[in-house]
């Protein structure tokens, strides 16, 4: 492990829709396990994104491991299964897993988890908290904890969830439960990141998510740029490209030399190709102002070629990592 | 697909766009709307949570939870919009249905607070029930619905019976029956299962949570049958003659698994299905040079000097990996379709940026609804890359 490891220990990922931030939440957790660190990656929503990135069975409720890092270290995933959630609860806090196999029998457990509001979000967060404070023998059983979070525009409730609660429950044991998951959940060792590609919506779900969790007393980690397109040429050439100046006829005398069939309809063809590159790129590149101003650290992720797989999430991990050295010793 | 005739039928009244988060659904339901309204409809389309751009594009800075007509010059039909607002429709239910003291009650329920503001299903549920109130209202003869941007497509379909049934399951009854059953057989087990249950659930809840739910049961009980009669008429609605679903997908795997389960649930429920929209696709600009042989040339090309052979080599690799690109979104389409031959698909471009202004729009709408082989690329709509021949 890190000489000077971070204070931070549970990680939750967050991002609008279609941003990634599943794979970026495995990256993570294989980047914070490099060297030997033992992670649990935890997923919230159900889809077994996690067991797919992998390539492997879908996951149990239990914590499986999914991946060997550099150095011993291990990622474990962890597919939270809400039912048997609320019945570990019950038996752990009361006694009552008999008596939760036959409310679950009734409907209960479906009734409970389904009206009760929260009530999942409470059974997620907790068992976050559970693990992240988990120890075995005195020792912490795992160096991090990275979660794989519902979307930007559900994060400030999803993580608030146990606040209102112990709104809502004014005494009683879930009270108590709420006030220990929050005070982890606001402590240093919880940092919120959020995942962005570099268009107009995501940046903006962004943007109001840090203003939500800030308001909620939430403590914000780092913005991750996800997919960024990574130019072809170097900058002033994009830019000039980008302009539309460029046409067939600045193409074609190349083309033609290397043989290439077609004439100028491909050379026109490549042109607009070019420029629509260039474009997209300037596009994004307009839009770094924008995520500097968040004000928070950012790390940049290449788009990869190719759908996304094991090795995907290994390349992404190394980008990571060095990110987070930077973070440590800043 | 003819999204055109479609769109341009008098017999088709509801369009349900669906789609896994992130798709476009939004963009794609107001493009179409935009396109029924220039093609002489009198449209509105319910958004759920437009981009905040698109929404003052369209005119949707005011959240009054009524539909605002969008000024379109030119168009022969009109063009009306409005963003969901899920618990202001709520409220409106409970106020519709009881008495003034009664809905008072509830509405000043903490517990009625949390549900109608995030209960798992109530934005599904609510914007059911705003699709069920537009349709009654009778004031457009077609309505274009986007729905919420849930995990699963299918929770669109889902949410309402979920909450008719929890509204009228089991647990309901146990809740109230110690109120309303005044003797009945079965009292003994209700009144015990509910004092079980709500022993347990006092205890993982606290008491004056499950006060609150009781009260809260309690005020609800006289318009349960309006709820359960709304959500069932509502679902009816969309098996009618007149709604169509749409389905929007990118090409990529999880969207289109998503667009796969969503067709296999309409065809169960003997819901008409229009077709797939396959949103942002990349077809190349040119399909005359293969990925392999483009990327050879480019390293032929990178050995010349100047700026030129620079800007050649460049325009080289992007037809490259564009080839890829293409190919690997066409082959996800092709597998769609081999699982789903009956679905015809639409590809819809990717636009340059974010379509934020009723001209993105309208090039969107043309995307969806203009003659399929008609494309500057000469590439079918129905497809990313052109058929190989022979």
């Amino acid at each position: 492990m890190n000489p000077d490891p971070s204070p931070v220990r549970l990680h939750v990922v967050t991002g609008k829709g279609g941003t990634g931030k599943t794979t970026v939440a495995a990256a993570l957790a294989l980047a914070l396990a490099a060297d030997g660190g033992s992670v649990l990656l935890i997923e919230t929503e159900g889809r077994q994104g996690i067991a797919q990135l992998f390539d492997t069975p879908p996951l149990p409720y239990e914590e499986r491991r999914v991946a060997v890092a550099r150095g011993g270290g291990e990622v474990k995933a962890l597919a939270i299964d809400v039912e048997e959630a609320l019945l570990d609860y019950l038996d752990m806090f009361y006694n009552l897993r008999r008596a939760g196999r036959a409310l679950r029998k009734m409907g209960a457990i479906d009734f409970a988890t389904s009206i009760a509001p929260g009530l999942r979000d409470v059974l997620l967060t907790g068992k976050i908290k559970e693990a992240v404070t988990r120890r075995h023998d005195g020792a912490r059983v795992y160096d991090a904890v990275v979660v794989d979070a519902p979307p930007t525009g559900r994060i400030t409730r999803f993580l608030g969830v146990t606040a209102e609660m112990a709104q809502l429950a004014r005494s009683g044991p879930i009270k108590t439960q709420s006030d220990g998951v929050m005070a982890v959940l606001r402590s240093p060792q919880t940092q919120v990141h959020l995942v962005t590609l570099l268009e107009d919506m995501p940046v903006q779900e962004t943007a109001d998510a840090i203003t939500e969790l800030t308001k909620a007393g939430l403590p914000i980690g780092s913005v991750v740029v996800n997919m960024a397109t990574e130019p072809v040429l170097p900058v002033a050439r994009m830019e000039r490209a980008a302009t539309g100046e460029l046409t067939g006829a600045d193409l074609a005398p190349a083309l033609a030399a290397a043989q290439l069939p077609g004439g100028m309809a491909v050379a026109d063809a490549l042109a607009a190709e070019v420029v629509e590159h260039a474009r997209q790129w300037a596009a994004q590149d307009a839009l770094r102002d924008e995520v500097e101003d968040l004000g928070r650290p950012i790390v940049e992720l290449p788009l990869l070629a190719g759908p996304i797989d094991v090795g995907c999430v290994f390349e992404l991990a190394g980008r990571l990592e060095e990110h987070l050295r930077a973070e440590v010793a800043a | 697909m003819d999204l055109d005739a479609l769109i341009g039928d008098p017999a088709t009244r509801i369009i349900v766009c669906c789609g896994a988060g992130g798709v476009g659904k939004t963009t794609t339901s107001a493009a179409l709307a935009l396109a029924a309204a220039e093609a002489g409809r009198t449209v509105v389309v319910l958004t759920i949570d437009p981009a905040r751009r698109l929404a003052q594009s369209l005119g949707l800075e005011e959240l009054d939870n009524e539909p605002r007509q969008v000024d379109v010059p030119g168009a022969d039909g009109e063009l009306h919009a409005m963003m969901l607002d899920m618990k202001r429709t709520f409220d409106d239910v409970v106020v519709a249905h009881s008495t003034p003291e009664r809905a008072e009650q509830i509405l000043a329920n903490p517990f009625y607070q949390s549900l109608s503001s995030s209960f798992a299903g109530t934005q599904e549920y609510m914007a059911m029930e705003k699709l069920g109130q537009l349709r009654a209202s009778d004031q457009w003869d077609l309505i274009i619905v986007d729905t919420p941007p849930s995990r699963s497509a299918l929770d669109f379909l889902d949410a309402p019976n979920r909450m008719s049934r929890f509204l009228d399951g089991t647990m309901i009854r146990l809740l109230t029956a110690p109120a309303r059953a005044g003797g009945k057989a079965g009292l003994r087990f209700a009144s015990a299962g509910f004092l079980f249950f709500s022993k347990i659930i006092s205890k993982i809840l606290g008491g004056q949570l499950l006060r609150d739910i009781s009260a809260f049961v309690a005020a609800l009980d006289t318009m349960f049958g309006g709820f359960r009669e709304r959500a069932t008429a509502t679902y009816e609605l969309l098996r009618r003659p007149g709604t169509w679903f749409l389905v929007v997908a990118t090409p990529e795997p999880d969207a289109l698994r998503e667009a796969s389960y969503f067709v296999d649930r309409l065809s169960s429920e003997g819901m008409p299905l229009g077709g797939l929209v396959l949103n942002r696709t990349h077809p190349p600009a040119t399909t005359a040079l293969s990925a392999t042989r483009a990327e050879g040339a480019a390293e032929a090309v990178a050995e010349g000097d100047g700026e030129a052979a620079e800007f050649a080599a460049a325009a080289l690799r992007v037809h490259a990996e564009r080839m890829v690109h293409a190919a690997r979104e066409q082959h996800l389409a092709d597998r769609f379709t081999s699982a789903h031959p009956e679905v015809p698909v639409r590809t819809v471009p990717a636009a340059a940026g974010d379509v934020h202004d009723l001209e993105g729009l309208r090039i969107m709408g043309e995307a969806l609804t203009g003659p399929d082989a008609d494309t500057p690329t000469g590439t079918p709509r129905t497809r990313v890359l052109p058929a190989r021949r022979g």
